[in-house]
Protein backbone atom coordinates (compact mmCIF):
# COMPACT_ATOMS: atom_id res chain seq x y z
CA UNK A 1 0.00 0.00 0.00
CA UNK A 2 2.66 2.45 0.99
CA UNK A 3 3.99 1.17 -2.16
CA UNK A 4 1.53 2.38 -4.76
CA UNK A 5 1.71 5.95 -2.54
CA UNK A 6 5.36 6.34 -2.96
CA UNK A 7 5.17 6.64 -7.04
CA UNK A 8 2.07 8.59 -7.13
CA UNK A 9 4.28 10.81 -4.49
CA UNK A 10 6.82 10.76 -7.40
CA UNK A 11 4.60 11.28 -10.49
CA UNK A 12 3.11 14.02 -8.38
CA UNK A 13 6.89 16.00 -8.08
CA UNK A 14 8.15 15.20 -11.66
CA UNK A 15 8.58 18.65 -12.16
CA UNK A 16 12.18 19.58 -10.57
CA UNK A 17 12.52 21.13 -7.53
CA UNK A 18 13.26 24.98 -8.23
CA UNK A 19 16.87 26.08 -7.13
CA UNK A 20 18.05 27.79 -4.35
CA UNK A 21 15.55 26.03 -1.98
CA UNK A 22 16.75 25.23 1.34
CA UNK A 23 16.57 21.64 2.05
CA UNK A 24 15.53 22.27 5.82
CA UNK A 25 13.03 25.25 4.92
CA UNK A 26 9.73 25.12 3.97
CA UNK A 27 9.56 21.85 1.60
CA UNK A 28 7.83 22.21 -1.99
CA UNK A 29 6.55 18.98 -2.00
CA UNK A 30 4.36 19.96 1.80
CA UNK A 31 3.26 16.30 2.77
CA UNK A 32 6.63 14.21 1.72
CA UNK A 33 7.94 14.61 5.24
CA UNK A 34 4.34 12.67 6.42
CA UNK A 35 4.87 9.94 3.32
CA UNK A 36 8.19 9.18 4.57
CA UNK A 37 7.06 8.44 8.55
CA UNK A 38 3.54 6.99 7.81
CA UNK A 39 4.45 3.27 6.88
CA UNK A 40 6.41 3.27 9.93
CA UNK A 41 4.14 5.10 12.48
CA UNK A 42 1.16 2.72 11.39
CA UNK A 43 3.60 -0.65 12.44
CA UNK A 44 4.21 1.39 15.34
CA UNK A 45 0.61 2.07 16.39
CA UNK A 46 -0.16 -1.66 16.23
CA UNK A 47 2.58 -2.06 18.95
CA UNK A 48 2.59 0.91 20.68
CA UNK A 49 -1.23 1.91 20.74
CA UNK A 50 -3.12 -0.79 19.58
CA UNK A 51 -2.35 -3.27 22.56
CA UNK A 52 -3.02 -0.40 24.93
CA UNK A 53 -6.34 0.43 24.20
CA UNK A 54 -7.23 -3.29 23.18
CA UNK A 55 -5.86 -4.22 26.98
CA UNK A 56 -8.06 -1.67 28.37
CA UNK A 57 -11.35 -2.39 26.60
CA UNK A 58 -10.74 -5.73 27.21
CA UNK A 59 -9.90 -5.51 31.08
CA UNK A 60 -13.63 -3.87 31.72
CA UNK A 61 -14.90 -7.21 30.29
CA UNK A 62 -15.02 -11.20 32.03
CA UNK A 63 -13.03 -13.07 29.22
CA UNK A 64 -12.16 -16.20 30.70
CA UNK A 65 -11.70 -20.02 30.06
CA UNK A 66 -14.95 -21.06 30.62
CA UNK A 67 -16.85 -17.94 29.54
CA UNK A 68 -16.71 -14.66 27.16
CA UNK A 69 -18.61 -12.14 28.60
CA UNK A 70 -17.87 -8.76 27.12
CA UNK A 71 -20.40 -6.72 28.88
CA UNK A 72 -18.95 -4.37 30.64
CA UNK A 73 -17.72 -5.69 34.30
CA UNK A 74 -16.82 -1.79 35.56
CA UNK A 75 -13.36 -2.39 37.65
CA UNK A 76 -13.86 -6.29 38.86
CA UNK A 77 -10.55 -6.71 37.17
CA UNK A 78 -8.60 -4.25 39.16
CA UNK A 79 -9.74 -4.42 41.90
CA UNK A 80 -8.76 -8.26 42.24
CA UNK A 81 -5.30 -6.59 41.17
CA UNK A 82 -4.85 -5.58 44.49
CA UNK A 83 -5.91 -8.85 46.36
CA UNK A 84 -3.57 -10.83 43.87
CA UNK A 85 -0.68 -11.58 46.51
CA UNK A 86 1.14 -13.50 43.52
CA UNK A 87 0.76 -10.42 41.57
CA UNK A 88 2.53 -8.50 44.12
CA UNK A 89 4.87 -11.41 44.90
CA UNK A 90 6.08 -11.70 41.25
CA UNK A 91 6.50 -7.62 41.21
CA UNK A 92 8.65 -8.41 44.28
CA UNK A 93 11.15 -10.90 42.56
CA UNK A 94 11.31 -8.52 39.11
CA UNK A 95 12.23 -5.56 41.89
CA UNK A 96 14.63 -7.84 43.78
CA UNK A 97 16.33 -9.42 40.27
CA UNK A 98 16.30 -5.58 39.33
CA UNK A 99 17.86 -3.74 42.09
CA UNK A 100 20.62 -6.36 42.50
CA UNK A 101 21.37 -7.40 38.83
CA UNK A 102 21.82 -4.22 37.83
CA UNK A 103 24.60 -2.58 40.19
CA UNK A 104 26.62 -5.48 39.97
CA UNK A 105 26.70 -5.74 36.29
CA UNK A 106 27.37 -1.88 36.44
CA UNK A 107 29.92 -2.47 38.98
CA UNK A 108 31.55 -5.12 37.59
CA UNK A 109 31.65 -3.71 34.07
CA UNK A 110 33.35 -0.74 34.98
CA UNK A 111 35.91 -2.67 37.54
CA UNK A 112 36.43 -4.67 33.55
CA UNK A 113 36.76 -1.89 31.95
CA UNK A 114 39.66 0.00 34.14
CA UNK A 115 41.25 -3.25 33.97
CA UNK A 116 41.37 -3.00 29.89
CA UNK A 117 42.01 0.64 29.96
CA UNK A 118 45.25 1.43 29.78
CA UNK A 119 47.37 -0.04 27.01
CA UNK A 120 47.68 -3.55 27.10
CA UNK A 121 48.99 -5.93 24.27
CA UNK A 122 46.35 -8.54 22.80
CA UNK A 123 43.72 -6.54 24.52
CA UNK A 124 41.60 -6.99 21.29
CA UNK A 125 41.28 -10.62 21.51
CA UNK A 126 40.03 -10.43 25.66
CA UNK A 127 37.45 -8.08 24.32
CA UNK A 128 36.21 -10.69 21.07
CA UNK A 129 36.09 -13.50 23.60
CA UNK A 130 34.30 -11.06 26.47
CA UNK A 131 31.41 -10.13 23.50
CA UNK A 132 30.16 -13.52 23.22
CA UNK A 133 27.76 -13.86 26.12
CA UNK A 134 26.08 -10.63 25.19
CA UNK A 135 24.86 -11.82 21.80
CA UNK A 136 24.28 -15.33 22.56
CA UNK A 137 19.91 -15.57 23.04
CA UNK A 138 18.80 -15.15 26.53
CA UNK A 139 16.94 -18.19 26.11
CA UNK A 140 20.32 -20.23 24.84
CA UNK A 141 22.43 -18.87 27.89
CA UNK A 142 19.59 -19.40 30.46
CA UNK A 143 19.70 -23.49 28.70
CA UNK A 144 23.44 -23.10 29.12
CA UNK A 145 24.09 -22.33 32.95
CA UNK A 146 20.77 -25.30 33.10
CA UNK A 147 23.75 -27.74 32.02
CA UNK A 148 26.40 -25.71 33.71
CA UNK A 149 24.47 -26.03 37.20
CA UNK A 150 23.00 -29.45 36.84
CA UNK A 151 23.36 -31.32 39.91
CA UNK A 152 25.53 -34.64 38.82
CA UNK A 153 26.44 -33.99 35.55
CA UNK A 154 26.69 -30.25 35.65
CA UNK A 155 30.64 -28.39 36.17
CA UNK A 156 29.86 -26.02 38.83
CA UNK A 157 29.19 -28.66 41.47
CA UNK A 158 32.46 -30.34 40.22
CA UNK A 159 34.13 -27.43 40.38
CA UNK A 160 33.12 -26.42 43.94
CA UNK A 161 33.82 -29.99 44.80
CA UNK A 162 37.54 -29.25 44.23
CA UNK A 163 37.42 -26.66 46.47
CA UNK A 164 35.21 -28.22 49.14
CA UNK A 165 37.70 -31.19 48.88
CA UNK A 166 34.31 -33.36 48.25
CA UNK A 167 32.01 -34.29 46.00
CA UNK A 168 29.21 -31.33 45.94
CA UNK A 169 25.64 -31.84 45.07
CA UNK A 170 24.24 -28.70 45.26
CA UNK A 171 20.59 -28.18 43.56
CA UNK A 172 21.25 -24.31 42.10
CA UNK A 173 18.13 -24.02 40.28
CA UNK A 174 15.92 -26.31 42.55
CA UNK A 175 16.92 -24.91 46.18
CA UNK A 176 15.02 -22.19 47.59
CA UNK A 177 17.94 -21.22 48.45
CA UNK A 178 20.29 -21.01 45.44
CA UNK A 179 17.82 -20.38 43.02
CA UNK A 180 18.56 -16.72 43.23
CA UNK A 181 22.44 -16.67 42.81
CA UNK A 182 21.74 -19.22 39.87
CA UNK A 183 19.70 -16.58 38.28
CA UNK A 184 22.33 -13.80 39.15
CA UNK A 185 25.27 -15.19 37.84
CA UNK A 186 23.74 -16.07 34.55
CA UNK A 187 22.14 -12.54 34.47
CA UNK A 188 25.48 -10.89 35.27
CA UNK A 189 27.57 -13.48 32.94
CA UNK A 190 25.21 -12.40 30.21
CA UNK A 191 25.49 -8.35 30.53
CA UNK A 192 27.92 -7.67 32.38
CA UNK A 193 30.15 -7.73 29.30
CA UNK A 194 27.33 -5.31 27.35
CA UNK A 195 28.25 -2.81 30.72
CA UNK A 196 32.08 -3.16 29.92
CA UNK A 197 32.27 -2.82 26.17
CA UNK A 198 30.29 0.43 26.54
CA UNK A 199 31.75 1.87 29.52
CA UNK A 200 35.14 0.72 28.19
CA UNK A 201 34.51 2.64 25.07
CA UNK A 202 33.24 5.80 27.35
CA UNK A 203 36.03 6.07 28.97
CA UNK A 204 38.38 5.51 26.05
CA UNK A 205 36.75 9.03 25.21
CA UNK A 206 37.68 10.71 28.83
CA UNK A 207 40.05 14.00 27.83
CA UNK A 208 43.10 12.41 29.37
CA UNK A 209 44.51 16.30 29.92
CA UNK A 210 42.15 16.88 32.32
CA UNK A 211 42.80 13.48 34.17
CA UNK A 212 46.61 14.43 34.33
CA UNK A 213 46.27 18.11 34.68
CA UNK A 214 43.97 16.44 38.32
CA UNK A 215 46.93 14.44 38.96
CA UNK A 216 49.39 17.25 38.99
CA UNK A 217 46.88 19.14 41.26
CA UNK A 218 47.19 16.62 43.72
CA UNK A 219 43.68 15.01 43.37
CA UNK A 220 43.66 11.49 44.43
CA UNK A 221 43.03 8.48 41.86
CA UNK A 222 38.85 8.25 43.60
CA UNK A 223 38.47 12.05 43.66
CA UNK A 224 39.89 12.42 40.07
CA UNK A 225 37.19 9.20 39.41
CA UNK A 226 34.43 11.42 41.01
CA UNK A 227 34.98 14.56 40.04
CA UNK A 228 36.32 14.03 36.62
CA UNK A 229 35.95 10.96 34.93
CA UNK A 230 32.68 10.12 36.26
CA UNK A 231 30.46 13.27 35.30
CA UNK A 232 32.42 12.66 31.56
CA UNK A 233 31.55 9.00 31.27
CA UNK A 234 27.83 9.22 33.07
CA UNK A 235 25.44 10.31 29.98
CA UNK A 236 26.65 7.01 28.12
CA UNK A 237 26.47 5.05 31.59
CA UNK A 238 23.04 6.80 31.69
CA UNK A 239 21.77 5.10 28.91
CA UNK A 240 23.59 1.79 29.41
CA UNK A 241 21.98 1.69 33.23
CA UNK A 242 18.40 2.86 31.39
CA UNK A 243 18.77 0.23 28.37
CA UNK A 244 19.64 -3.00 31.51
CA UNK A 245 17.27 -1.67 33.75
CA UNK A 246 14.72 -1.63 31.28
CA UNK A 247 15.31 -4.98 30.24
CA UNK A 248 15.43 -6.59 33.76
CA UNK A 249 12.44 -5.45 34.54
CA UNK A 250 10.76 -7.22 31.05
CA UNK A 251 13.03 -10.40 32.00
CA UNK A 252 11.75 -13.35 31.05
CA UNK A 253 14.04 -15.41 28.62
CA UNK A 254 16.45 -16.56 30.83
CA UNK A 255 14.28 -17.26 33.85
CA UNK A 256 12.03 -19.45 31.76
CA UNK A 257 14.62 -21.33 30.34
CA UNK A 258 16.47 -21.44 33.64
CA UNK A 259 13.40 -22.15 36.34
CA UNK A 260 10.66 -21.93 34.75
CA UNK A 261 9.29 -19.40 37.48
CA UNK A 262 9.98 -22.13 39.78
CA UNK A 263 10.91 -23.75 42.76
CA UNK A 264 6.99 -22.97 42.76
CA UNK A 265 6.21 -19.81 42.18
CA UNK A 266 9.75 -18.43 43.97
CA UNK A 267 11.73 -16.92 41.08
CA UNK A 268 8.16 -15.88 39.01
CA UNK A 269 8.51 -12.37 37.65
CA UNK A 270 6.25 -10.01 36.20
CA UNK A 271 6.59 -11.12 32.43
CA UNK A 272 6.35 -14.76 33.22
CA UNK A 273 3.28 -14.54 35.70
CA UNK A 274 1.41 -12.33 32.99
CA UNK A 275 2.06 -15.06 30.40
CA UNK A 276 0.90 -17.67 32.90
CA UNK A 277 -2.08 -16.16 33.56
CA UNK A 278 -2.73 -15.33 29.70
CA UNK A 279 -1.56 -18.48 28.09
CA UNK A 280 -1.88 -21.36 30.74
CA UNK A 281 -4.76 -20.36 33.13
CA UNK A 282 -6.67 -18.45 29.97
CA UNK A 283 -7.91 -15.27 32.23
CA UNK A 284 -7.92 -12.98 29.35
CA UNK A 285 -9.39 -10.38 30.52
CA UNK A 286 -7.72 -10.43 34.13
CA UNK A 287 -4.29 -10.85 31.89
CA UNK A 288 -5.50 -7.75 29.89
CA UNK A 289 -6.07 -5.81 33.11
CA UNK A 290 -2.21 -6.56 34.19
CA UNK A 291 -0.66 -6.10 30.81
CA UNK A 292 -2.25 -2.58 30.79
CA UNK A 293 -1.02 -1.77 34.75
CA UNK A 294 2.22 -2.76 32.95
CA UNK A 295 2.26 -0.49 29.94
CA UNK A 296 0.61 2.24 32.28
CA UNK A 297 3.91 2.07 34.42
CA UNK A 298 6.36 1.54 32.33
CA UNK A 299 5.37 3.98 30.07
CA UNK A 300 5.44 7.02 32.76
CA UNK A 301 9.05 5.76 33.79
CA UNK A 302 10.47 5.44 30.30
CA UNK A 303 9.22 9.14 29.24
CA UNK A 304 10.21 10.12 32.08
CA UNK A 305 13.69 8.70 32.34
CA UNK A 306 14.38 9.57 28.04
CA UNK A 307 13.54 13.44 29.07
CA UNK A 308 15.32 13.44 32.40
CA UNK A 309 18.06 12.05 30.41
CA UNK A 310 17.90 14.46 27.34
CA UNK A 311 17.96 11.41 25.33
CA UNK A 312 15.41 12.60 22.32
CA UNK A 313 17.63 15.90 21.67
CA UNK B 1 74.21 2.87 37.10
CA UNK B 2 70.62 1.56 36.83
CA UNK B 3 71.39 -0.64 39.00
CA UNK B 4 72.17 1.58 42.03
CA UNK B 5 68.78 3.55 41.53
CA UNK B 6 66.50 2.50 43.96
CA UNK B 7 63.53 0.05 42.17
CA UNK B 8 60.30 0.56 43.19
CA UNK B 9 58.35 -1.87 45.46
CA UNK B 10 57.59 -5.43 43.49
CA UNK B 11 54.31 -4.34 43.22
CA UNK B 12 54.35 -0.87 41.72
CA UNK B 13 56.86 -1.79 38.63
CA UNK B 14 55.36 -1.70 35.71
CA UNK B 15 56.15 -4.78 35.04
CA UNK B 16 54.65 -6.63 37.79
CA UNK B 17 51.49 -4.61 36.82
CA UNK B 18 51.07 -5.18 33.61
CA UNK B 19 51.74 -9.53 34.27
CA UNK B 20 49.01 -8.88 37.27
CA UNK B 21 47.04 -7.30 34.90
CA UNK B 22 47.10 -10.63 32.42
CA UNK B 23 46.73 -12.97 34.73
CA UNK B 24 43.23 -11.12 36.14
CA UNK B 25 42.06 -10.87 32.37
CA UNK B 26 42.46 -14.35 31.88
CA UNK B 27 40.25 -15.19 34.92
CA UNK B 28 37.59 -13.01 33.99
CA UNK B 29 38.25 -13.91 30.69
CA UNK B 30 37.74 -18.13 31.57
CA UNK B 31 34.44 -16.96 32.96
CA UNK B 32 33.30 -15.77 30.54
CA UNK B 33 33.97 -18.15 27.71
CA UNK B 34 33.93 -21.26 29.98
CA UNK B 35 30.03 -21.55 28.91
CA UNK B 36 30.02 -21.16 25.83
CA UNK B 37 32.60 -23.61 25.33
CA UNK B 38 31.02 -26.46 27.35
CA UNK B 39 27.62 -25.78 25.47
CA UNK B 40 30.13 -26.29 22.28
CA UNK B 41 31.61 -29.06 23.90
CA UNK B 42 28.29 -31.14 24.63
CA UNK B 43 26.86 -30.96 21.43
CA UNK B 44 30.37 -32.93 20.33
CA UNK B 45 29.91 -35.56 22.98
CA UNK B 46 28.57 -38.55 22.77
CA UNK B 47 25.79 -39.81 25.15
CA UNK B 48 28.69 -41.20 27.60
CA UNK B 49 30.32 -38.19 27.59
CA UNK B 50 27.53 -36.21 27.99
CA UNK B 51 26.36 -38.24 31.43
CA UNK B 52 29.71 -39.27 32.71
CA UNK B 53 30.10 -38.52 36.55
CA UNK B 54 32.58 -36.66 37.04
CA UNK B 55 32.02 -34.33 33.72
CA UNK B 56 34.59 -35.24 31.16
CA UNK B 57 36.29 -31.96 30.24
CA UNK B 58 36.54 -32.71 26.91
CA UNK B 59 35.80 -34.96 24.36
CA UNK B 60 37.85 -37.89 23.41
CA UNK B 61 36.82 -37.36 19.55
CA UNK B 62 35.05 -34.62 17.88
CA UNK B 63 31.77 -36.21 15.80
CA UNK B 64 28.67 -34.20 14.41
CA UNK B 65 25.66 -37.40 15.58
CA UNK B 66 23.88 -34.47 17.47
CA UNK B 67 23.55 -32.21 14.71
CA UNK B 68 23.02 -34.90 12.37
CA UNK B 69 19.93 -36.05 14.38
CA UNK B 70 18.13 -32.64 14.67
CA UNK B 71 18.55 -32.27 10.31
CA UNK B 72 17.26 -36.21 10.43
CA UNK B 73 14.04 -35.27 12.60
CA UNK B 74 13.28 -31.89 10.58
CA UNK B 75 13.72 -29.93 13.98
CA UNK B 76 16.98 -28.23 12.26
CA UNK B 77 13.97 -26.44 10.02
CA UNK B 78 13.09 -24.19 13.17
CA UNK B 79 16.72 -22.33 12.39
CA UNK B 80 15.72 -21.64 8.64
CA UNK B 81 12.47 -20.34 10.19
CA UNK B 82 14.39 -18.12 12.49
CA UNK B 83 16.37 -17.06 9.55
CA UNK B 84 13.24 -16.23 7.21
CA UNK B 85 11.46 -14.18 10.26
CA UNK B 86 14.69 -11.93 10.99
CA UNK B 87 15.41 -11.56 7.73
CA UNK B 88 12.60 -10.06 6.24
CA UNK B 89 11.35 -8.35 9.17
CA UNK B 90 15.26 -6.55 8.98
CA UNK B 91 15.09 -5.90 5.01
CA UNK B 92 11.41 -4.25 5.97
CA UNK B 93 12.15 -2.10 9.23
CA UNK B 94 15.75 -0.36 7.56
CA UNK B 95 13.81 0.53 4.59
CA UNK B 96 10.66 1.80 6.98
CA UNK B 97 13.06 3.12 9.67
CA UNK B 98 15.95 4.74 7.51
CA UNK B 99 12.74 6.47 6.09
CA UNK B 100 10.86 7.72 9.17
CA UNK B 101 14.38 8.89 10.42
CA UNK B 102 15.02 10.74 7.79
CA UNK B 103 11.98 12.94 8.17
CA UNK B 104 12.71 13.27 11.72
CA UNK B 105 15.76 14.71 11.18
CA UNK B 106 15.71 16.75 7.84
CA UNK B 107 11.91 18.21 8.48
CA UNK B 108 11.88 17.57 12.11
CA UNK B 109 8.42 15.87 11.43
CA UNK B 110 6.68 15.89 15.22
CA UNK B 111 8.91 17.66 16.81
CA UNK B 112 10.97 16.24 19.93
CA UNK B 113 7.84 14.51 21.15
CA UNK B 114 7.33 12.08 18.71
CA UNK B 115 11.31 11.31 18.70
CA UNK B 116 10.08 10.36 22.80
CA UNK B 117 7.64 8.70 22.07
CA UNK B 118 8.82 6.44 18.93
CA UNK B 119 12.10 5.50 21.21
CA UNK B 120 9.62 4.52 24.06
CA UNK B 121 8.36 1.98 22.28
CA UNK B 122 11.71 0.23 22.37
CA UNK B 123 11.44 0.18 26.23
CA UNK B 124 7.72 -1.38 25.96
CA UNK B 125 7.60 -4.46 27.79
CA UNK B 126 7.00 -7.60 25.45
CA UNK B 127 4.73 -9.60 27.57
CA UNK B 128 2.61 -6.69 27.85
CA UNK B 129 2.29 -6.25 23.89
CA UNK B 130 2.50 -9.92 22.85
CA UNK B 131 -0.45 -10.72 24.73
CA UNK B 132 -3.20 -8.40 22.98
CA UNK B 133 -1.32 -8.77 19.79
CA UNK B 134 -2.70 -12.73 20.15
CA UNK B 135 -5.85 -12.43 20.73
CA UNK B 136 -5.86 -9.84 17.34
CA UNK B 137 -3.87 -12.33 15.41
CA UNK B 138 -6.50 -15.30 16.34
CA UNK B 139 -9.43 -13.18 15.16
CA UNK B 140 -7.19 -12.65 11.97
CA UNK B 141 -6.10 -16.23 12.05
CA UNK B 142 -2.47 -15.15 11.65
CA UNK B 143 -1.12 -17.21 14.57
CA UNK B 144 1.33 -19.85 13.32
CA UNK B 145 2.40 -17.55 10.33
CA UNK B 146 5.13 -15.80 8.71
CA UNK B 147 3.45 -12.51 7.95
CA UNK B 148 2.39 -12.37 11.89
CA UNK B 149 5.79 -12.99 13.54
CA UNK B 150 7.46 -10.68 10.26
CA UNK B 151 4.93 -7.59 11.08
CA UNK B 152 5.46 -7.92 14.79
CA UNK B 153 9.06 -7.82 14.88
CA UNK B 154 9.28 -5.40 11.95
CA UNK B 155 6.90 -2.92 14.18
CA UNK B 156 9.18 -4.08 17.06
CA UNK B 157 12.52 -3.22 15.19
CA UNK B 158 11.51 0.01 13.93
CA UNK B 159 12.02 2.27 17.12
CA UNK B 160 16.17 0.83 17.40
CA UNK B 161 16.34 1.47 13.45
CA UNK B 162 14.63 5.26 13.15
CA UNK B 163 16.83 5.63 16.53
CA UNK B 164 19.95 4.56 15.11
CA UNK B 165 19.71 5.68 11.59
CA UNK B 166 18.88 9.27 12.95
CA UNK B 167 22.20 9.36 14.17
CA UNK B 168 23.83 8.16 11.07
CA UNK B 169 22.05 10.37 8.97
CA UNK B 170 22.15 14.06 11.24
CA UNK B 171 26.55 13.11 9.95
CA UNK B 172 25.60 13.38 6.07
CA UNK B 173 26.82 17.26 4.98
CA UNK B 174 23.16 19.06 4.19
CA UNK B 175 24.78 20.53 1.08
CA UNK B 176 25.11 17.41 -0.96
CA UNK B 177 21.15 16.80 -0.99
CA UNK B 178 21.10 20.61 -1.80
CA UNK B 179 23.14 19.78 -4.80
CA UNK B 180 21.09 16.94 -6.02
CA UNK B 181 18.06 18.81 -5.47
CA UNK B 182 19.57 21.69 -7.81
CA UNK B 183 20.53 18.67 -10.19
CA UNK B 184 17.00 18.43 -10.32
CA UNK B 185 16.59 15.28 -8.28
CA UNK B 186 12.77 14.78 -6.53
CA UNK B 187 12.94 14.60 -2.95
CA UNK B 188 12.73 10.62 -3.17
CA UNK B 189 15.34 10.16 -6.32
CA UNK B 190 17.47 12.73 -3.39
CA UNK B 191 16.69 9.80 -0.74
CA UNK B 192 17.14 6.87 -2.54
CA UNK B 193 20.24 8.06 -4.65
CA UNK B 194 22.24 9.94 -1.65
CA UNK B 195 21.02 9.26 1.83
CA UNK B 196 20.93 5.69 1.50
CA UNK B 197 24.17 5.38 -0.28
CA UNK B 198 25.67 8.10 2.23
CA UNK B 199 24.48 5.90 5.67
CA UNK B 200 25.53 2.70 4.03
CA UNK B 201 27.99 1.62 6.36
CA UNK B 202 25.17 2.76 9.51
CA UNK B 203 22.51 0.59 7.73
CA UNK B 204 24.60 -2.01 7.37
CA UNK B 205 25.57 -2.03 11.32
CA UNK B 206 22.18 -1.37 12.57
CA UNK B 207 20.82 -3.81 10.56
CA UNK B 208 23.01 -6.83 11.70
CA UNK B 209 21.73 -5.64 15.07
CA UNK B 210 17.91 -5.82 13.76
CA UNK B 211 18.60 -8.96 13.00
CA UNK B 212 20.36 -9.97 16.24
CA UNK B 213 17.50 -8.89 18.31
CA UNK B 214 14.73 -10.86 16.10
CA UNK B 215 17.13 -13.97 15.82
CA UNK B 216 16.88 -13.86 19.98
CA UNK B 217 13.23 -13.72 20.41
CA UNK B 218 11.72 -15.73 22.48
CA UNK B 219 8.92 -14.64 23.70
CA UNK B 220 7.09 -13.35 20.44
CA UNK B 221 7.54 -17.05 18.67
CA UNK B 222 6.75 -18.35 21.91
CA UNK B 223 3.38 -17.05 21.89
CA UNK B 224 2.55 -16.64 18.49
CA UNK B 225 3.69 -20.00 16.42
CA UNK B 226 2.39 -23.51 16.96
CA UNK B 227 4.17 -26.10 14.43
CA UNK B 228 4.44 -24.32 11.26
CA UNK B 229 7.18 -21.44 12.13
CA UNK B 230 8.45 -22.48 15.30
CA UNK B 231 12.01 -20.69 15.95
CA UNK B 232 15.03 -22.20 17.21
CA UNK B 233 15.13 -20.64 20.26
CA UNK B 234 11.44 -22.27 20.99
CA UNK B 235 12.69 -25.54 19.75
CA UNK B 236 15.40 -25.56 22.70
CA UNK B 237 12.59 -24.94 25.21
CA UNK B 238 10.82 -28.11 23.69
CA UNK B 239 13.89 -30.17 24.70
CA UNK B 240 13.37 -29.29 28.66
CA UNK B 241 11.21 -31.73 30.44
CA UNK B 242 11.50 -33.22 34.06
CA UNK B 243 14.30 -35.94 34.19
CA UNK B 244 14.29 -36.84 30.45
CA UNK B 245 16.16 -33.78 29.09
CA UNK B 246 17.58 -34.26 25.75
CA UNK B 247 20.92 -32.35 26.35
CA UNK B 248 22.78 -33.02 23.44
CA UNK B 249 19.76 -31.79 21.72
CA UNK B 250 19.82 -28.67 23.67
CA UNK B 251 23.27 -27.97 23.20
CA UNK B 252 23.49 -28.90 19.39
CA UNK B 253 20.20 -26.55 18.95
CA UNK B 254 21.67 -24.17 20.85
CA UNK B 255 25.02 -23.74 18.90
CA UNK B 256 23.30 -23.89 15.32
CA UNK B 257 21.59 -20.96 16.46
CA UNK B 258 24.51 -19.36 17.96
CA UNK B 259 26.78 -19.52 15.60
CA UNK B 260 25.70 -17.35 13.01
CA UNK B 261 25.54 -14.65 15.34
CA UNK B 262 29.51 -15.29 16.29
CA UNK B 263 30.08 -14.75 12.39
CA UNK B 264 28.00 -12.01 12.23
CA UNK B 265 29.91 -10.17 15.45
CA UNK B 266 33.30 -11.67 14.71
CA UNK B 267 32.82 -9.47 11.27
CA UNK B 268 31.82 -6.64 12.60
CA UNK B 269 33.43 -5.72 16.05
CA UNK B 270 34.14 -1.69 15.17
CA UNK B 271 29.91 -1.40 15.05
CA UNK B 272 29.17 -3.49 18.30
CA UNK B 273 29.19 -0.73 20.57
CA UNK B 274 27.46 1.92 18.88
CA UNK B 275 25.12 -1.25 18.18
CA UNK B 276 24.26 -2.27 21.52
CA UNK B 277 24.48 1.39 23.26
CA UNK B 278 21.95 2.09 21.04
CA UNK B 279 24.00 5.49 19.51
CA UNK B 280 25.22 6.48 23.09
CA UNK B 281 28.74 5.52 22.04
CA UNK B 282 29.66 6.95 18.16
CA UNK B 283 32.75 4.22 16.92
Amino acid sequence: MSQSATSAMVDANGVPTPPNVALAGVPPDRFFKYWLIAPAILLLLLVGIFPLIYSLVVSFQQITMMEVDTSFAGLVNYAQLFKDKRLWEALLHTGIITVIALPLELVLGLLMAQLFLERMPGRQIFVSLLVLPTVISPIVAGATWRLMFDNRYGPINQIIGWFAGEPTTLLWTVSPNLVYPAIFICEVWQWTPFMFLILLAALSNVDKSLTEAAEIDGAGYWRTFFKIVLPAIWPVMAIAILIRGLDLVRIFDVIWALTSGGPGTKTETISIYTYVQGFQQFETSYTAAIAFLVIAILTVIVVWAIRRMGLAK
Amino acid sequence: MSDLTVQPPFFRRPGTQLALRYLIAIVITLFFVFPVYWLFIISLKTPDEIFAFPPVWYPKSIQFANFGVLFKDGDAVTVWNSLVLAGVSTVIAMVLGTMCAYSLVRFKTGGENLAVWIISQRMMPPIAIVFPIFLLYVFFGWVDSYHGLIILYTAFSLPYVIWMMRGYIEDIPLELEESALVDGCTRWEVLWKVVFPMVRSGLFATAVFTFIFAWNDFLFSLVLTRTEVITYTVQVTHYFGGQSNFWAKIAAMSVLGTIPVFITVATLQRYLVRGISMGAVKG
